[in-house]
């Protein structure tokens, strides 16, 4: 066996040793699950084994679950024949079922955790009659399938609830949080905590004093705690439950409806056919599009992006000792603390050292949020501020290998700092300037060294949004494209790349949402319609309400921007007439005035304006299902064909920097895989045919770009073409 | 096809459905059973005529389990040969019953029929007997589960009535149960409940609030904000997209109330009648039975009123009484305001928002109100209806004989 050591103590107690070759983290792969096979069988019949205990081979934790690349590829099968699912169950079955025979094998097994075990890895923790888990502050314990669109397959919509009743083991079900070693304990489902490198021996001193080798749901007269489905006590995390998922998702994730399905049918019968009716609806949930979607966006993009690729080759891995930010508004001050907090000695200027110290002592804020929360020590929160030096003298910025410049949207202004601070850069430092709109080429002029400055589009607030737009300029080299994405990994964030264009690709496209929505007022659908529509699509909110909160008075100075450098090239939208009437008929500048598209009175749950029937008389006000549709359509094509023409203008180059970048700038609705994992799923060509039609009712705004056609009419997917120019 | 006529309806008076319910002493059973007796006393009924008994229930567990129709025809003493069933069609159950009770009749299956209902909602709580509707997550999400009481604020919400509105209605609801009791109007089919000594436990409904004003309503907090706020708020409003905010405008006081009460109404041939010398008060004109929206769930009545009308050939004007359940005051300004039905002809006497609304048993009470008022008012035709759970509506159309 390669993956698993079986040592057996005089004791009669057996270590068993997980730990497979070639990878830093353990993963349950298809070669893992037969030498498991050998194992369990081991542990039946070896006379000599009295008990044994599960630790792991790699010092990092226990197993963080299937291997997600496996799960991907099996992800929305076509072949649905009776045949093909009687042979995909007995597949899918076979873990579960392994883990059915350990926990039955008549001996006592347990398991001791030192580091994380997550899907598979905690699956494989509950099968064992004693789990023990160590105090290490990276301890991981939950079943994440859930945010990757899938159900967990290896007995843990069962066990789970088994253990700890329905109404608390769904949360952990349906929103995969994994949780420390204390949590997990005070929720019930580990045994004992212990301090780091004790679990070994309290589950050693487990198996000799106790070694009871029955699960719970094995001993005669067991009840799931809180009781089943149909009890007083134990249908509310049905009823109500049902409700909550539902406000939650809108029913937009298959998974989270199967993995509910999986409980209540699963909770009301013996554990061996609960399990069968766990592998079908893991069958099921893996058939589904969206687990596809969400398998190759959510974890195998994001994680590749977050790992800079693609990145240029032949560059030295940058280095970065010191580093400036320009700046220390809210934006600067977050990212000299995302530095700060990747070790990096920061500077952070600005106009007045008063200024400077201001930024700084946002920092200091957060740095004591962080603490009362647990999430980091003193001694480390004074280091991190420690790392930061706030000044109002440029000649501070000497030595660093890279300034981010982050200052008004105001161009003279940044004209005025970019060669302030060149004057005081190295030939090789980076420039970065963190815009969201202004063009890069353009602000590139103000520049020396046009061949190290970039942009670099920080999302608000800095230390909460992982996503960082790269924008590359006309002249920004490929050493300073190399080097910008080695820093944004430094920091911790995950990158896009994107080519200079009004907007880039986040804002231009998280503006058709918001822009479609006053589309659809002025079309005469009532407010209320394209509010709850919108958030029904699974965008985070209403198109209106993200106007009031952006600030409609800005958006018109944006547009305004737009036309004046734009002129004859500018496109008039609907929404500019509305967001003028809003702001400059009715002095309506959005939340920040306490009037927008909606009123906030005081005390109470803004409410749309009432106004708003007389800048967009309401003529579609029933909420039928055809209305719906159409809106939900408009709302979701609008940006994924926007996305679409991004890709096809060569904005974007990498459909998956375009599906990640949209879910985590924008919220862009997640259970797609982001909006041209939402064009493959519906298909190119049917896409394509509902963008003419939309094209034709509602304007060239819906026009499907060049490239969506010439997909459409090679038949293949968005993705498939991706993969052949790699190839 | 032969007529199906009444020849008697009688009803418990109904108790608060709660712990200290003047009620809540009496077993589910013993209520049926009451007005079974009572039935079978005033009639001087020779039981073994009785072919079957059809008893609504919408909570058949415990006490209320194991087809207490056929238990009840046993303990009131009934012929042996008397069949018995419990039928659910939530709250329209009793209603049905005497539906299935005339159809019987009326197809030859049964020569004398009896139709009713019992529920003791002290005892055996709403939605005791759980199911797969609200529990089972795939139903709940197929068909947009939620409560009734944010059914009822959504309908108030869309139609546009205010707190106002619904409080309005349910002043004059007790004003008119008040004045039916003080008249008298309930004498004829009123039972009175007797406890294990053969005391009288209940003898007038205990739940009215005839004192009720709007100023009294004014201060009760909104009952379904809760339950709205817990999930099925958003639910709503992800089928009704139209609704920016659901206007919680149902509480205690403009809802039907939770009661304990049975029912029971004698169905028969002429030819029978004469022969046991019954006299028929009312012929059945003919009964139906819907489904609409069960997210909404309350919309039912008018829909049954119009296809049921539609198929007997008349309108709304042929219809001098109209009894709508009162679950709540929106779902009757709903079938109102739908149907151009005038205040004076609906609920003339109160109705569930007054008197009470024990779920199994009140289709066949307000089936007997609107017969004995039939005869009070010497009115010629009345129509029978309720809203039901899961969107459905029943009801019945008599002819005064």
């Amino acid at each position: 066996m390669n993956n698993f050591t079986i040592t057996i103590a005089e004791s009669g107690l057996s270590t068993i040793v997980f730990d497979v070759p070639g990878r830093s983290m353990n993963t349950i792969t298809p070669d893992a699950v037969d030498e498991f096979d050998e194992v369990v069988t081991r542990i039946a019949s070896d006379e000599g084994i009295r008990g044994c205990v599960f630790v792991s081979g790699k010092a990092n934790g226990f197993c963080a679950g299937a291997d997600l690349g496996t799960q991907g590829e099996r992800a929305a099968v076509a072949d649905t024949s009776e045949t093909q699912l009687r042979d995909e169950f007995e597949r899918a079955a076979r873990f579960s079922r392994l883990l059915r025979r350990l926990e039955t094998c008549g001996k006592p097994v347990a398991i001791a955790l030192e580091g994380l075990a997550l899907g598979g890895g905690l699956e494989t923790a509950l099968a064992c009659h004693y789990r023990v888990a160590a105090r290490h502050p990276k301890m991981k314990l939950g079943l994440p399938e859930a945010t990757v669109g899938l159900l967990p397959g290896g007995g843990g919509t069962q066990r789970l609830p088994r253990l700890i009743g329905a109404a608390k083991a769904l949360p952990y079900l349906l929103q995969g949080r994994p949780v420390s070693a204390d949590e997990a304990f005070s929720a019930g489902f580990v045994h004992a905590v212990v301090d780091p490198g004790e679990a070994l021996g309290a589950a050693e001193a487990w198996l000799l004093n106790v070694g009871d080798p029955v699960q719970p749901w094995d001993k005669p007269g067991f009840v799931v705690p809180g009781g089943g489905p149909h009890t007083p006590t134990g249908s509310p995390a049905f009823v109500n439950g049902a409700a909550q998922l539902r406000k939650r998702t809108y029913l937009n994730y298959p998974a989270q409806t199967n993995i509910l399905q999986a409980v209540y049918e699963g909770i009301q019968v013996p554990m061996d056919a609960a399990l069968r009716i766990e592998t079908r609806y893991f069958i099921r949930t893996r058939h589904t599009p969206e687990a596809k979607a969400m398998i190759r966006t959510q974890f195998q993009s994001r994680q590749a992006l977050a790992k800079g690729d693609p990145r240029p080759a032949g560059v030295a891995p940058f280095d970065i000792g010191k580093a400036g930010v320009i700046g220390a508004g809210m934006m600067g001050a977050g990212i000299a603390y995302v530095q700060a907090a990747a070790g990096i000695e920061t500077v952070l200027i600005d106009v007045t050292r008063e200024q400077a110290e201001k930024g700084k002592a946002h920092c200091a804020a957060l740095v004591r949020k962080e603490i009362e929360r647990g999430r980091m020590e003193e001694a480390a929160g004074e280091a991190l501020l420690g790392r930061i030096h706030a000044t109002d003298d440029y000649a501070d910025i000497e030595g660093s290998d890279i300034v981010i410049e982050a200052v008004f949207e105001d161009r003279a202004l940044k004209a005025r700092v970019t060669a302030l601070a060149e004057a005081r850069l190295g030939a090789h430092a980076v420039f970065g300037t963190n815009t969201s709109t202004l063009p890069i080429t353009g602000l590139a002029e103000a520049s020396m060294r046009a061949g190290n400055f970039i942009g670099i589009h920080f999302f608000s607030p800095v230390d909460r949004m992982e996503l960082v737009e790269i924008i590359v300029g006309k002249n920004s080299s490929e050493a300073c494209l190399a080097k910008t994405l080695d820093y944004v990994r430094r920091i911790r964030k995950t990158p896009i790349v994107v080519n200079d264009s009004r907007g880039f690709y986040t804002s231009r496209c998280f503006g058709t949402y918001t822009a479609e929505g006053v589309e659809l007022l002025v079309d005469g659908v009532a407010p209320a319609i394209i509010e709850n529509v919108g958030r029904a699509t699974g965008m985070p909110r209403g198109p209106l309400e993200l106007y009031d909160d952006v600030a409609l008075d800005l958006i018109l100075k944006v547009r305004e921007q737009a036309r004046r450098d734009l002129g004859d090239a500018f496109e008039p939208r609907a929404s500019d007439a509305v967001l003028d009437a809003l702001v400059n008929g009715h002095g309506r500048c959005g939340r920040k005035n306490g009037k927008g598209f909606y009123d906030y009175p005081a005390g109470a749950p803004k409410q749309l304006w009432p106004g708003l029937a007389g800048i967009a008389p309401v003529t579609r006000a029933a909420g039928d299902p055809a209305l719906v549709e159409e809106v939900r359509t408009r709302l979701l094509y609008r940006q994924a064909v926007e996305a679409a023409r991004c890709l096809s203008e060569g904005v974007i180059t990498d459909p998956r920097a375009a599906d990640v970048g949209a879910i985590l700038a924008w919220g862009f609705a997640p259970w797609t895989g982001g909006p041209l994992s939402l064009i493959d799923m519906i298909g190119v060509a049917a896409f394509v045919a509902a963008c003419d039609d939309l094209a034709a009712r509602c304007g060239p705004r819906f026009s499907p770009p060049p490239l969506l056609r010439e997909i459409a009419a090679e038949g293949g997917s968005i993705y498939e073409r991706a993969a052949r120019r790699a190839a | 096809m032969t007529n199906a006529y009444i020849f008697d309806a009688v009803r418990t008076p109904r108790g608060k459905g709660r712990k200290d319910g003047a009620l809540h002493e009496i077993t589910a059973l013993s209520l049926i059973v009451q007005v079974l007796e009572a039935i079978s006393d005033r009639n001087a009924l020779d039981t073994a005529y009785v072919d079957d008994l059809i008893v609504g229930c919408v909570s058949p567990v415990s006490e209320q389990g194991s087809d207490i129709a056929r238990t009840a025809a046993l303990m009131a003493g009934y012929a042996e040969s008397v069949a018995g069933v419990q039928v659910s069609r939530f709250c329209a159950s009793g209603l049905e019953a005497c539906n299935i009770a005339a159809a019987k009749v009326a197809s030859g299956e049964a020569q004398l029929a009896i139709g009713g209902g019992v529920e003791s909602m002290s005892r055996i709580p709403m939605g005791s007997d759980r199911g797969a509707w609200p529990t089972d997550p795939s139903v709940s999400f197929a068909t947009s589960f939620v409560g009734q009481g944010i059914g009822a604020d959504l309908i108030a919400t869309l139609d546009g009535h205010s707190r106002a509105d619904v409080d309005a209605y349910a002043v004059e609801s007790q004003r008119r149960a008040a004045r039916a009791w003080t008249e008298g109007r309930f004498h004829r089919s009123i039972v009175p409940v007797r406890d294990q000594l053969g005391l009288i436990a209940l003898d007038r409904d205990e739940h009215m609030r005839p004192q009720t004003t709007m100023q009294s309503l004014a201060g009760l907090e909104p009952a379904f904000t809760k339950a709205a706020d817990a999930g099925f708020g958003a639910v709503a409003l992800q089928n009704y997209p139209q609704i920016e905010r659901i206007q919680h405008v149902h509480h205690a006081g403009n809802s039907s109330g939770i009661v304990d009460g049975a029912s029971a109404v004698l169905f028969g041939t002429r030819k029978m009648g004469q022969e046991l010398g019954l006299s028929p008060r009312a012929r059945v004109v003919g009964a139906a039975s819907i489904g609409s929206d069960p997210s909404i769930m309350l919309t039912g009545p008018a829909a049954v009123t119009s296809k049921l009308l539609g198929r007997l050939g008349m309108s709304v004007r042929d219809i001098d009484l109209f009894e709508l359940n009162e679950a709540f005051a929106s779902v009757v300004l709903r079938m109102m305001e739908e149907l151009h039905v005038p205040h004076d002809q609906m609920n003339v006497n109160g109705g569930a928002i007054a008197m009470g609304h024990p779920l199994g048993a009140t289709g066949a009470m307000i089936l007997g109100a609107a017969v004995d008022e039939l005869e009070r008012s010497d009115r010629e035709t009345a129509l029978v209806t309720l809203c039901v759970g899961a969107g459905m509506g029943t009801a019945m159309v008599v002819e005064r004989v």
